[in-house]
């Protein structure tokens, strides 16, 4: 029955990242379901063994190795974490088929318009900051409006308990706030975006997320070694 | 009186509309499809799907569910009872469920400019698109279809490469598909399209054809 912290902690690896967002979910994702894991650090501009072995398609972060098996892709890391671990805790998606399919719909919406918009407000990729601080804000609105329809008065888009949606979306909160300040645009305005701003709240101080979500300003700091790393990659 | 029944709302010439039908199909559902002219939407489509104003939306008893994927999800689960989409093992699903993420990110992207271009620069594109093939037919490997003996999710996904592929290369002057380049892709084709709902749905080949030519004429031309 006894068993090495080691072996019992290697049954269930992330290759993964304090600053990455996709990693984020994946490390809350667990913890919502009590699961222990070990963390693996990439190195920026330095990916390891690994990585490439785990994830030879796309090279890239998250990576979950459950018994040796590697799955890719935080969305689909996350529905992998709720059907294996499904006795464990709340569910991660609903029971319900179209309530499943709104949290999915809103999740690929998020991926799709935030997260290149806010690498473009970052300055990670180049493109209009203004541009792009519009579209955030148009996701937001639609998202503002999705919040009040999914949640119905609950504290999360999943109701009682933070759950796909909440993670997908949440997972973006941190770098938003780095993003706004390295832009000098207002993102997560609380006069537009009164719903979104009290549940962002409730999301960052929720005590599976607490420990994992990085600081602003650790953020902006990362956020200017990547643009350099990358820079020095590409004039290599 | 409460809206009952299932509809969707596509377009005949859509291969993201078309893989909604393939799943209602499989499950031996019946549907109500309504064509949608995609330069005049229906006040019908933009109030079910005033987010992303996009085809395929699937209205189920009145409750509207847009994006390809989740709706070819969502049958699945609304209907489980009938015929399996989706793998029973998680990690299969995970695996399906990339593989899809992959042909419709990286092998579209890679596809469409065989169609927007000519000459060495179309060349050069093909290979690209190949390599991206060649990458998503090791999904093939010892199997009849991507879901093993029979259709899943990741052929109903991809299939509509079976039946549009011939005819993008056709109106573009380009061969991607080959035996010598991709073979498992090439064998899977004429498997998938000899499946029975497959048959029934597909749009008229000329008429694709005609609209393809017509579509990279302007293209080339602008």
């Amino acid at each position: 029955m006894a068993s090495s912290g080691d072996e019992r902690a290697a049954a269930v690896r992330v290759i993964g990242g304090w600053a990455s967002h996709y990693a984020i979910r994946v490390y809350v994702a667990l913890k919502l379901k009590g699961v222990e894991y070990e963390f693996l650090q990439e190195v920026v501009g330095n990916k390891s063994e690994l990585l490439l072995k785990s994830n030879p398609v796309y090279k890239k972060i998250p990576v979950l190795l459950h018994h040796g098996k590697a799955i890719p892709e935080s969305m689909i890391i996350l529905q992998y974490i709720d059907e294996v671990w499904a006795s464990n805790g709340p569910a991660i998606l609903p029971a319900d088929p179209y309530a499943r399919a709104i949290q999915r719909f809103w999740a690929q919406y998020t991926d799709d318009k935030i997260a290149p918009a806010s690498l473009v407000l970052r300055g990670v990729t180049n493109g209009g900051k203004d541009e792009a601080a519009a579209q955030v804000s148009n996701a937001l609105q639609h998202l503002e409006e999705a919040f009040v329809k999914c949640s119905q008065g609950k504290p999360y888009f999943s109701g009682e308990n933070i759950g796909f949606l909440d993670l997908v979306l949440g997972s973006h909160l941190g770098w938003l706030k780095a993003a706004a300040k390295i832009a000098g645009v207002r993102v997560l305005d609380e006069a537009k975006f009164p719903e979104l701003t009290a549940w962002a709240d409730r999301f960052y101080t929720h005590h599976a997320v607490k420990d994992v979500m990085p600081e602003t300003d650790r953020l902006v700091e990362f956020n200017a070694y990547l643009i350099e790393v990358l820079k020095a990659k590409a004039s290599n | 009186m409460a809206e009952k029944g299932v509809k969707v709302f596509g377009m005949w010439a859509s291969p993201m509309a078309i893989r909604v039908e393939w799943a209602l199909r499989l499950k031996g559902v019946d549907y109500e499809y309504i064509d949608e002219d995609l330069a005049n939407k229906s006040d019908a489509l933009l109030r079910y799907n005033p987010v992303t104003k996009k085809v395929p939306v699937l209205v189920h008893d009145g409750k509207p569910i847009a994006e390809s994927t989740v709706i070819v999800e969502y049958v699945d689960e609304a209907w489980k009872d009938g015929y399996p989409i989706m793998p029973a093992d998680p990690y299969e699903r995970a695996q399906a469920r990339f593989w899809a993420r992959f042909a419709e990110d990286k092998c579209n992207a890679a596809l469409y400019p065989v169609f927007t271009t000519t000459g060495d620069t179309q060349s050069e594109v093909v290979r690209e698109a190949q390599r991206c093939l060649k990458t998503l037919e090791t999904a093939l490997e010892g199997k009849k279809f991507f879901g093993g003996d029979a259709v899943g999710y990741l052929d109903l996904v991809v299939g509509w490469y079976a039946h549009w592929l011939p005819v993008v290369e056709e109106a573009s002057g380009a061969t991607v598909v080959t035996d010598e380049e991709l073979p498992l892709l090439k064998a899977w084709f004429d498997r998938f399209l000899a499946i029975d709902v497959v048959r029934a749905t597909l749009p008229d080949r000329d008429r694709l054809l005609a609209l393809n030519k017509a579509r990279r004429e302007q293209l080339l031309a602008a």
